[in-house]
């Protein structure tokens, strides 16, 4: 009983985190003006990372530097605004710090750079090159004997990279059951569907590379997505594919590949915060 | 510390750079319990089938997949590892070259990266094989020191060296089996700090890699035509010792650079990029492989093809220096 009230409220927690993340997204997609941002690819993955961050993972500011918190590596570069969104969420950083988000020189910027200190393992926005590092952190986990889980989020998209399978391969190869993929699967990329621009069966290929996959029907179910990323060790690297829909929650950017990298005007904001929120909130 | 004398010097020179690669390996583990050797599939080419024998757990071979390799070796780093990644020169550089220039140049994680077979040490398998861009296609990337030593003691060294170095390197290994020895007794050896080997007055020979022998042949000729010449062992490519090489400057009217590596961007060009910079009255002759793709050969015949025979060697450096007094 108290078990399943524990995860009532992990999964209302990470529900409360999701919901400050999306807004906290298209605060930064704003903030970014011009330069404009990747909001679609970022908001198909705020319920993954707030599982992720707020249900899962062992994180918190106190233990940035523990050598056995859970690592997790946003591999799909173009996923940074959702993981600064849920970085603060977790309160690994402060308000004020996600808003130093597109500063020139700044530590937060449209690709992330490498900064443990900020919880940012892994310096992305070149893609295909987080799982293998990601491999890496699991194997020498095993082989330093430091428990931890290591994460690792990717773009369907990504997964066009072939270094991608290079170090799908070797993770089945050493039997990493300490390592967790998820696939954000929202089917679309820069140039439009994934099925039109590359046809792949990537649920086949990741179990064709020796993987356990679980699938998430619905990638912006936090309760799905809590049991899926707690469910019981198997015996190898395991991999969920989350299907997700790029630019959920705002009617405009959803399946819509001119939000792949966008500008989000004042009169856009205002529109996607009426949505999401119902009123015009004070930037 | 490994024991550097003649006795050992001419078991590695019989060894090779491969074979000296991987018995050092032992060693460097033995006395450091953080080194782990990340292979992709060259256990058996690198020498390192004693190193897995005697250290099971700390020899990781990812197979053939150089990218992964290199991102494996990064996650190790971070952890506090001493990760050495091995690879054929051309496939650990060119084949990973956007891992290598991410995760050891931009995310600045501790790896050892080894290209073995640098140079035509490949012989047969021809151009696929030949590791003669390497060198400059690191040296454009920030933050990765490079290291080439002039024979297999050197090697050795440079290994400690790089181990010891909290920062990310790059070590070519150039020559075959019979390596020719350079260094015979034990001496100093820093990154960065080039090692003049014969000091002379008009004409300075800065080589690189197991052309260094060939550099000091090449200068046994030219002494006896009466030319007095400077050699050098260069060992560190990245960063260029110019305190050296000013020092030559002031003195040579020729500077010459020797190197088993395209003419672009290697040794020579470093020295060109350094040698516009300041103020002098020397030129500067590049020797090294030519600017094209060349049909497969033996280690020598390639060596003959692109003049880097001591012989061939001496007789450029003293027409060019003929030319220019």
């Amino acid at each position: 009983m108290i078990e399943i009230e524990n995860i009532n409220n992990a999964i209302a927690r990470c529900q409360t985190a999701a919901n400050r993340m999306r807004i906290n997204t298209l605060k930064l997609s704003y903030m970014a003006s011009s330069n404009g941002a990747h909001a679609g690819s970022s908001l198909s993955i705020v319920e993954i990372l707030a599982v992720v961050y707020c249900g899962v993972m062992y994180a918190k500011t106190d233990q940035q530097n523990w050598a056995a918190r859970d690592r997790f590596i946003l591999s799909k570069g173009h996923g940074t605004i959702a993981q600064y969104a849920a970085l603060e969420a977790a309160k690994i950083i402060t308000e004020d710090q996600l808003f130093t988000f597109n500063q020139n020189g700044g530590l937060l910027g449209p690709t992330s750079k490498f900064n443990p200190d900020w919880g940012i393992e892994f310096a992305n926005g070149s893609l295909g090159m987080g799982l293998s590092y990601a491999v890496g952190l699991a194997l020498a986990s095993i082989k330093s004997a430091t428990p931890y889980h290591v994460y690792a989020l990717l773009g369907d998209g990504e997964c066009n990279e072939g270094s991608v399978w290079e170090a799908a391969m070797s993770a089945q190869h050493f039997k990493l059951t300490n390592l967790t993929a998820i696939i954000d699967l929202n089917s679309m990329q820069s140039d439009g569907a994934s099925s039109d621009v590359l046809d792949i069966q990537l649920t086949e290929m990741w179990k064709g590379y020796g993987w356990e996959v679980i699938t998430v029907s619905d990638g912006h179910d936090v309760s799905q997505l809590y049991s899926a990323l707690n469910s019981p060790k198997g015996n190898g690297p395991r991999v969920i594919v989350a299907h997700t829909v790029k630019g959920k929650g705002v009617s405009f950017m959803e399946n819509n590949k001119e939000w792949h990298h966008k500008q989000l005007t004042k009169e856009m904001f205002d529109a996607a915060m009426q949505e999401i929120i119902g009123k015009e909130p004070l930037l | 510390m490994i024991a550097i004398n003649s006795r050992n010097s001419r078991m590695w020179s019989l060894l090779g750079p491969s074979g000296t690669f991987g018995s050092t390996m032992v060693e460097l583990a033995k006395e450091n319990e953080k080194i782990v050797v990340i292979a992709g599939d060259m256990v058996k080419t690198a020498g390192l089938e004693r190193f897995g024998k005697t250290f099971p757990n700390k020899l990781i071979n990812v197979g053939i997949a150089e990218q992964n390799m290199v991102g494996m070796a990064a996650a190790f780093a971070n952890e506090n590892f001493i990760p050495f990644a091995v690879s054929f020169a051309n496939f650990s550089v060119l084949r990973a070259c956007e891992p290598v220039r991410h995760f050891l140049g931009y995310m600045k994680r501790n790896v050892k990266l080894i290209g073995v077979g640098a140079g035509f040490a490949t012989g047969m398998f021809g151009p696929t094989h030949y590791g003669t861009q390497d060198m400059s296609v690191i040296r454009a990337i920030p933050g990765i020191t490079i290291l080439s030593p002039a024979d297999c003691t050197e090697l050795v060294k440079a290994l400690e060296a790089a181990a010891n170095l909290n920062g990310s390197v790059y070590v070519r290994l150039t020559g075959v089996m019979n390596n020719p020895i350079v260094y015979k007794e034990n001496y100093a050896f820093e990154i960065g700090k080039a090692i003049t080997l014969r000091q002379g007055t008009a004409i300075t020979i800065i080589a690189t890699g197991a052309l260094v022998y060939n550099a000091l042949k090449a200068s046994d000729i030219l002494e006896t035509q009466g030319i007095s010449v400077t050699v050098i062992d260069m060992h560190t490519i990245k960063p260029l010792d110019t305190t050296t090489i000013d020092r030559e400057l002031g003195s040579s009217k020729l500077i010459v650079s020797v190197e088993e590596h395209g003419k672009i961007g290697g040794l020579g060009g470093a020295i060109a990029e350094h040698m516009s910079s300041v103020k002098h009255n020397a030129v500067l002759l590049k020797l090294g492989i030519e600017d094209k793709f060349q049909d497969a050969g033996e280690y020598r015949f390639m060596l003959e093809q692109n003049k880097l025979l001591p012989e061939q060697l001496a007789h450029s450096i003293g027409q060019k220096y003929r030319a220019i007094i």
